[in-house]
């Protein structure tokens, strides 16, 4: 089976920093992959390239779509959670689902379901600047989730949550591979890679350090 | 490009203008003050009583002069720097939508905000004035109208080039506030002491005057409302002789390269420089 995400030769530079270098990897249909590494390795920018939102050399193709030139066509199928929620402070929780819901060319309908879903409920009338941790990312996770799109980008996402919320969200990943979804996600976490990925890719300096399995991380 | 997300942002522009505290302080500003010069338009001439819309017109001039491009730079300057700064532009880009969709919805946004403000200005006056003066010379208040709003788009332009060039909201409102200073203070009387000191030519005069756009509007409404443009003397006489009836559309496109020329860099910058 073709994979949903092939990445040939990546290479990113910021000014004189080199931040991704010949990196190349294949994901398959419903697998969650690990991208593991200290700061600086480059994880969050392969995420950014996936998405088509910053310029690079190599070859991305999403679903069959080159990522620089059908980056549009590549959100459509993506849903992202970047590791700080950025949201507009002065919107409430329905009018933020809303607003992106009309962006992705949903109905108000699908946001209500999902707020209801994901607990955010009594929460829709909150101003997002009030929502605590756990609850943005929930409403990250909710606009991530609003065109059904069968891939999921996620920056860290349980890096700033407390011990319960992380749970609860690592619950929730478990869930949505169940469901098919093929899952992306940074992780500076060995229980939580063991517990969701299938598979690891570990950079470093931008380079692919290796590819292995979860298990075996555990072991080097 | 797909106008309907255009429109989604432009919507979200507009309400983020209605929340600008000072965009709101300013256009209310515009809306009494334009009233009151219609209501008392007449008290120049020692009575009281609605003035005609050619008078009121011309008494709005320098009203418009100071608001508008204001109004403009205000809005335009924090637009895209707010988003970066926040963040948001960021959670914006990994959405299906591309960047010129934003920057198209944020631009109309921003423009319609405008034209909301202008038009209720000038609207509530002239429902007053029609009232009690009449339709006499509603030509003229007209044409003060399609000059209003290429002025507010000019500013507009050169207000969101500030916005991608600064990294930061407090920035962007300094420079903008200075930009307003520059072009509608220091450059009339910078331009007063540079002709007397250079002893500049009536030609070099009135091509330094009409690349300020607060000048060029000034000149070209001054100039429709008279008739003529010997006001302006010499520059004026100048310009009557050589360019003749060609003076009113050649400040009519230098407005509009105003709008366009700042624009399009903007444009061209934002597409480079979005994210990375």
């Amino acid at each position: 089976m073709d994979p949903i995400i092939s990445v040939k030769n990546l290479n990113k530079d910021f000014s004189h920093v080199t931040a991704l270098s010949q990196v190349s990897f294949e994901v398959g249909v419903n697998e969650a992959l690990a991208l593991w590494g200290s700061n600086g390795a480059g994880k969050t920018t392969l995420l950014k390239c996936l998405l088509g939102i910053i310029s690079f050399g190599g070859d991305i193709r999403v679903m069959n779509l080159d990522s620089r030139r059908n980056g549009k066509e590549v959100r459509r199928n993506v849903g992202y959670i970047p590791q700080e929620i950025r949201l507009h402070s002065d919107q409430s929780v329905w009018e933020t689902a809303c607003f992106y819901a009309a962006i992705r060319g949903v109905s108000k309908e699908r946001s209500d379901l999902l707020l209801k879903q994901w607990g955010l409920d009594e929460a829709r009338k909150k101003m997002v600047q009030t929502l605590s941790g756990g609850m943005k990312q929930k409403l990250a996770l909710v606009i991530a989730l609003l065109s059904e799109p069968p891939i999921l980008l996620l920056d860290e996402p349980t890096s700033n949550l407390d011990t319960k919320s992380r749970l609860e969200f690592s619950e929730a990943l478990k869930q949505l591979k169940k469901a098919g979804k093929t899952l992306i996600f940074c992780s500076h976490r060995m229980s939580e890679v063991r517990k969701t990925a299938d598979r690891v890719l570990w950079l470093e300096n931008g380079l692919k350090k290796m590819e292995t399995k979860p298990d075996a991380l555990q072991s080097l | 490009m797909n106008v309907k997300i255009a429109a989604i942002i432009m919507k979200k522009e507009m309400r983020d203008a209605r929340r600008n505290r000072w965009f709101v302080v300013v256009s209310f500003l515009f809306a009494l003050l334009s009233v009151s010069f219609s209501l008392f338009g007449m008290a120049g001439l020692g009575s009281l009583g609605v003035a005609g819309f050619g008078r009121t017109a011309a008494s709005l001039l320098n009203l418009v002069l100071l608001i508008v491009p204001l109004l403009g730079l205000l809005l335009g300057s924090v637009s895209i720097v707010s988003e970066r700064e926040q963040g948001t532009l960021m959670t914006l880009l990994a959405q299906p939508v591309t960047p010129n969709e934003i920057f198209l919805g944020k631009y109309l946004g921003s423009a319609f905000s405008i034209f909301s403000t202008v038009f209720l200005g000038f609207g509530v006056s002239a429902i007053a004035i029609a009232k009690y003066a009449g339709t006499k010379e509603i030509a003229d208040y007209l044409m003060l109208v399609c000059f209003t709003v290429l002025l507010g788009l000019a500013f507009l332009s050169i207000a969101f080039c500030v916005s991608l060039l600064v990294r930061r909201h407090a920035t962007a409102m300094g420079t903008a506030i200075f930009i307003w200073f520059f072009f509608i203070f220091i450059s009339d009387l910078g331009l007063m002491g540079t002709s007397i000191v250079l002893k500049l030519t009536p030609m070099a005069l009135f091509w330094l005057v009409v690349l300020n756009p607060a000048q060029a509007f000034k000149v070209a409404v001054v100039g429709n409302l008279q008739k003529s443009f010997e006001i302006f003397g010499a520059a004026g006489l100048y310009a009557t002789e050589t360019l003749g009836r060609w003076l009113s559309p050649i400040l009519i496109v230098t407005l509009c390269l105003w709008i366009f020329l700042p624009l399009v860099l903007a444009f061209f910058y934002f597409r480079s420089r979005c994210v990375d």
